[in-house]
This record gives structure tokens, sequence and C-alpha cells, in this order.
């Protein structure tokens, strides 16, 4: 059944922008910088995506922000929609903006064409059922999930790199597509 | 004073034209009651929830020009869910019945459906304005019979309004004998318009003075529209994309010079900077210049066009102008009563282009300069208190730093001391937003500083309950206060509960409050409304019978004569 509804457990149903994971009694007169580098990296990171959740901030009608379509794609741009994409055996590795593809068509044509190069079939157009090699993601929490199995829009707000696997690899991975 | 004849006291009447000051004398004696209410001619209800239609009707029978309000403003960013209220409907029915000579009306923040606006149209045969701003609810469909049906109709003012789009036909709707037309806004349509049709009736229409098209407009059309209307003393242009070598172009240029009148500018949507040169030759004149739907024009450009403009007294723009941008306002407006900087950058993600160093550059500039909305990456405590020094007569101050809850970036300190300047310093003060790292210290300040102080904007501040009741306790003349994101609870709540009879509203959401607290409020002030909003995510929860410790997400607490409103959707709970 239910805990008893304590301030605690509520805590974390409350819209604050506090980081996740701290509670209200950092929000104090006396709250300073972090001291540690590691620190200040990590918080810089949750505090963008905290930033990005807080409804209604800035305070700027809808109006005027569904004025700009344009440069909220720019922003987005600039917020990091770049991932790194790796391909096992290539000698480097490329970087490619989510934001410029509508969906999961046009990023599999997109990496078909950059990775062209290393003479590697990535199109499931050739051999039927077995490709040679799964497109995985490394998603917010760290885990190695397979494209193509959450709607578009989840999906690039969850990715965080991209990594082509050889098929031997990835056979763990396949979905029923 | 009943030794004077009723028509004197009227007569001396006449010559208030604050509405507040005629609530006031209306409270002083029967008679004088009596006098103010049949000669009232214009009525405001700043909250249409605090009175029902019917009483005002009656109360007023001699109403010629009425403006409602509706949602609270937070409702502006999306805090305040989509069918919260606010219809228009009710007022119209009611003043179709009581009140069929209304000759102006205004609503802002109200549903209005094409339903109403049909009414609307077919009743009031003597309508001469119709002003409606961050409404929603209507179509191009309401807006032909406007059109049509409106007779005489001087001013057709759409702000900023989400108005669904069934077509072009709209403007066409106005008759051959339309000929009235003064000031004709349709700026926030996004759909297409018949430009023929549109460039007829500008030109019938020979008392056009305000003129605001939308982005559908192109340059071609906007120089045939001006060519007709020289006398166009506010122009809004429409969508400005055009080659600076075309021909549009050219006439375009031609045609701006003939316009000696123009004192006002906006639009500019998409436009490049090398076509700003179009309007050099107005700039001497312009009084009001909106560019802040103009991203593509950065500082520079912005520049060299706000040298010529020494006559501007307001001004928006975006934060490309860059701190240095605003230097040379400063240096060149020194008229300017009031400056707008809006962000380009939502997101924050990319480099600052305004600081605390272009607003202080402003300040020492225009001294004049009573309204301010400011958006910016970071500020401090030592410029505040030198825009404080330099500007005294803010009467709407409004600052918003982007990264909520940032300190002063050279100190670490929290922002109370430059805010307390401010309202230290700028006597006139009636409008404040906050932002930035603030402790209870700085409403110490406001609650002890700003007497004149009528609405208050609270966002990711304060450190307990103290703050909230020092507002409560300290600023008389509160109006409306609304919070967010703040850790106030119950005991600030309910510290002075008579507050709010004098108040139009409060707003409170993702603070400390309770639904206990909430209870407690409504048991003890039977002539408030106290609201609670849920999240329509959270109906689940609604239903098992949330205990009184639960959190409230949103609250808004309003005083009323209507008790209880009977068009609350199901997530709003009115206690």
């Amino acid at each position: 059944m239910e805990d008893v509804k304590g301030s605690d457990g509520l805590g974390d149903t409350e819209l604050r922008l506090g980081l996740p994971g701290t509670s209200t009694a950092t929000r104090s007169a006396k709250r300073a910088l972090p001291e540690g580098d590691e620190e200040s990296h990590d918080e810089l990171r949750r505090t963008s995506a905290a930033k990005a959740q807080v409804v209604g901030w800035p305070p700027i009608r809808s109006y005027r922000k569904n004025s700009f379509p344009g440069r909220k794609v720019e922003a987005e741009a600039a917020a990091g929609l770049y991932v790194k994409v790796s391909m096992d055996g290539a000698p480097y590795l490329r970087k490619i903006d989510l934001g410029v593809y509508k969906g999961y068509k046009e990023l599999r044509e997109g990496l078909d064409n950059m990775f062209k190069c290393f003479s590697l079939e990535l199109s499931r157009r050739e051999g039927g059922s077995g490709s040679e090699y799964a497109i995985t993601y490394e998603d917010k929490d760290g885990d190695l999930m397979l494209v193509g199995d959450v709607p578009w829009e989840m999906f690039i707000s969850s990715c965080k790199r991209l990594r082509i696997m050889k098929g031997s690899e990835a056979r763990g991975l396949n979905s029923r597509h | 004073m009943t030794y004077f004849p009723e028509e004197v006291v009227e007569h001396i009447f006449g010559f208030l034209s604050s509405h507040r000051d005629r609530n006031v004398v209306s409270t002083v004696c029967k008679a004088w009651y009596r006098v103010e209410r049949l000669s009232r001619r214009s009525v405001f209800v700043g909250n249409c929830y605090a009175v029902r239609p019917g009483r005002v009707m009656a109360r007023f029978p001699g109403m010629k020009c009425l403006s409602v309000k509706g949602k609270p403003h937070f409702a502006d960013f999306n805090l305040v869910p989509h069918d919260w209220g606010g219809f228009a409907l009710p007022w119209i029915e009611v003043a179709a019945r009581g009140c069929p000579g209304l000759e102006e009306l205004r609503l802002k923040r109200m549903v209005v459906s094409d339903e109403s606006l049909e009414l609307l149209a077919r009743s009031f045969p003597n309508l001469k304005a119709l002003v409606l701003v961050s409404c929603e609810g209507f179509s191009t469909d309401g807006l032909a019979a406007i059109a049509t049906h409106c007779r005489g109709l001087r001013e057709l003012d759409l702000q900023e309004n989400e108005v669904e789009d069934h077509g072009r036909q709209w403007l066409s709707c106005f008759p051959d004998s339309c000929t009235s037309l003064e000031s004709l806004n349709f700026a926030c349509l996004k759909g297409e318009v018949n430009a023929c049709a549109l460039e007829r009736l500008v030109a019938r229409c020979v008392n056009l003075r305000s003129l605001k098209l939308n982005r559908a407009i192109s340059v071609e059309s906007l120089a045939r529209i001006l060519a007709r209307t020289p006398h166009l003393v506010e122009l809004g242009t429409g969508s400005f994309t055009v080659e600076h070598r075309a021909e549009a172009y050219q006439r375009l240029i031609h045609a701006f010079r003939k316009c000696k009148s123009l004192k006002s500018l906006s639009g500019f949507w998409d436009i490049a900077p090398r076509c700003l040169q179009a309007i050099y030759s107005i700039c001497p004149n312009l009084i009001v210049l909106n560019l802040s739907y103009a991203p593509a024009i950065q500082g520079a450009d912005l520049v060299k066009l706000i040298r010529h403009c020494f006559k501007l007294q307001k001004l928006w723009v975006l934060d490309c102008i860059g701190d240095k941008g605003l230097a040379v306002v400063a240096s060149s407006c020194k008229e300017l009563l009031e400056l707008r900087v809006f962000p380009s950058d939502i997101y924050g993600t990319g480099t600052a282009a305004v600081t605390e160093e272009g607003l202080v550059a402003i300040s020492s500039g225009c001294s004049k300069l009573n309204s301010l909305l400011y958006f910016c990456h970071q500020m401090t405590n030592a410029a505040l208190i030198t825009v404080a020094k330099n500007c005294t007569h803010f009467t709407r101050f409004r600052l918003c730093i982007l990264d909520p809850g940032k300190p002063d970036p050279d100190t670490n300190q929290p922002l109370d001391e430059g805010f307390g300047a401010i309202v230290r310093s700028c006597k006139d003060l009636r409008r404040l937003s906050l932002s930035g790292l603030l402790t209870d210290k700085v409403f110490l300040y406001i609650g002890e500083y700003a007497a004149h102080l009528e609405m208050l904007s609270i966002a990711f501040a304060g450190d307990s309950d103290k703050g909230m009741v020092y507002v409560l306790n300290g600023c008389k003349n509160l109006r409306k206060l609304e919070i967010r994101d703040s850790p106030f609870g119950d005991a600030a709540l309910l510290e002075n509960v008579g507050k709010y009879e004098t108040m139009r509203s409060l707003w409170m959401s993702s603070c400390d409050v309770t639904l206990g607290g909430c209870k407690a409020l409504a048991a003890k002030m039977p002539r408030l409304n106290v609201e609670v909003i849920n999240d329509r995510d959270d109906s689940d929860e609604m239903e098992e019978n949330p205990s009184d410790m639960h959190k409230v997400e949103k609250m808004y607490v309003y005083r009323t004569l209507a008790g209880a409103r009977n068009d609350a959707p199901e997530f709003v709970e009115i206690l």
C-alpha cells in the first residue's frame, strides 16, 4: 500500500528546478558554486537537462516562442543533437546532427552515405533477414539500445551516441524487424 | 455635497478619467453612488470571475465601453491548463440583452469562440472598437462575421491571439460601403488574406491611421498599400523577404519617403539586414520601434538604424543587439521611456548576448526610462545599484535572468541588494518581476520600500515563509501576486488572510502550500475563491481523495462577489 505521505515521499513529485537528487535543504542563500571539478561538470550537464524541462521558463509568451521555429532548431543543434557515430572496424568516428533527420529512414540513409566508404553493408535491403550490421545507440542511462524501437522524438532526446555494430555482436539486440 | 444638484455632481465626475477614482467616489454616499453609476461610460473588470456580468450591466446601464480580463497572467507561460476557463460568451450574451448600445469591447486572456464573435457582430449596431489581446478559441470565420455585420467599425485590433485559419475570405467580408476603419491590426494571423481586398479596403478608409499586417503580406503588396495610405501613423509590416535590388524594394523605399506621418513601426519578419535602409528616412520621426521579430538583424545593423532615432520613446529588440548596441541606444535615444530586450536564444546555450553592462549603459544614457523588460544571462548587484541611481522613474521593472536562481557572478552573492536598491530608489514602482538568486531579504526590502507596488512576480526565490509574509504585510497597494517554485507554505498563506480581499488575485504554483492550507483559507474567507488546479496527468490521483498534507501544484485565489464559478473543468477544484 501507499507510504505515509510525508514531505520526503512527495519530494520526487514536486516540480522544482533543484537538480535531480538534491533536497530542498540545498536551496539556501549559502548555496555557492560547487567545489570540485567533477561535481561541476556533472552539475552543468544535469542543469541543462533540468533547464530544458522547466515548464514556463523563461517567461516568454508562447506566441513569441512559436514565432521563431527556425531559431529553435538552431538552439537545439547547439544544445547537442550532435552525436558521435562509431562503426566497428572503421578507423575514425563521425559526428552527425540528429536534428536534421526527420525519422529513422532518413537516419539510416544518412548513415549509409556516411559509411559507404568503408565498403560495409548497412542496408537491410541486402540479404533479407540477416543484416551484417545493426545500428545501436547509447541512451541517457548509458545502456546500449537498438535503434528503431521508440518514437523518433523520444529517440533523439535520449540518444547520446550511435554505434554501428557487427552482426555477430548485435544478434542479442535484434528486434523482430 | 447633497446640496449640489445631481447634474453638477455628474459634471464634476466627468473629469475623473480613471475607473479607480470613480470606484472611490462611488463609496462616499448613496447619492454619489447613484450619480456615478448612472454616468459611468467605461467599465473595467480586471477578473471576469470576480463579478457576474449581469451585475455589471445592472449597475452601469449607461455603459459604452467594456474591458474584461480572464486568465491569470501566468497563463502566458503555459502554467494554466488549456481549458481552465475565462469564457467571453457569457459576457457578450448578457451585454447583448442589457447593453445593446455598446461601442467598445476589450478582452484580454479570454476564450472567445466564433459563436461569441457572431453574437457580438449581430448584437451591437454601434460597435466601434473590438480589441482582443492574448485570446484564443476563434477562427477567421468569427472575424468574417465581424467584418460583415459591424457597420461603422473603427478599430479592429488583434494582438497576439491564437487564431485558427479557415481561409482568407474574412477580409473580403468588409463591405464596399465600409470606410470607417481607423485602426486595423491582424499581425497575429498566420494565414493569408486576400491582398486585393486589403488594398481596396485601405484605400477607401481615408481615416486609417494604424495598420499592422501579418507575415503573409508580401513586400510588393506592402508597397502598393503604402502608396494608398500616406497618412499612416502606425505601421506593422508583413514579411520583409525581398532582394534589395528588386523593383518592389525600390518602390517600397519610395513609398516610405512619402509617409511623413509614420511614428511607429513593427513587424519586419524575416528582414535581411540590408533592407533596413528602407526605413532610414522615417527614423528621425520614430517614437515606437519594434524589431523583436527580426532575428536576422544583428547588433551592427541595428546600431546603424538606431543612431537616427533620436525621438524614440519605445524600443523592443532582441538581445542580438548586444551590450555594445545598447550603448549606442543610450547615446542616441535620450527620450527613451520603455525598453524591452527579448532573448533570441531561448534555450540558453549560445554566447551571452546582453549582460549587466548593456543595462548599465542604458541607464546612464536614458534617465527618463520608466518601463523595462530585460532578459539577460547574468546580473550583478553593482549594476543594479548603478541602474537604481541613474533611473529613478521606473514604474515597471522586469528583469529575467535566464538561469533560474543564478547569483551575482562577480561576488557569488544573492541579488537582494541590487533589487533592494531598485525599490528604494524608484518610489513610483508599480510592477516588479524578480529573478536570480534571492533570499528572504529581498522581500524584506520590498515590503518596506515598495509602497506603490501593485504587481509582483516571483520565481525560484526566497528561503522561507518569512519572505512572502514581508510582502503581504508591507505592500499596501499590492493587487496581484504571482509566485512559482518558491518555498512558501501554509504558514505564509494563512498569515494575513484579510489581505487577499484587498487584492485582485494570488497565484502560487510549485510552492509548499498544502491542500489543508487551501481549505483553511477557503473556510476563513468565504468571499475568496480558492481554486486548486490539478495537472491533467494527476487526474488519477485526484480520485483517490488526496490528504490535506498533499502539496498543491497550482493554486489561484481571487476575491469575488460571484461565488464559485459554475464553468470550472474537472481538474479545477474550488474550495
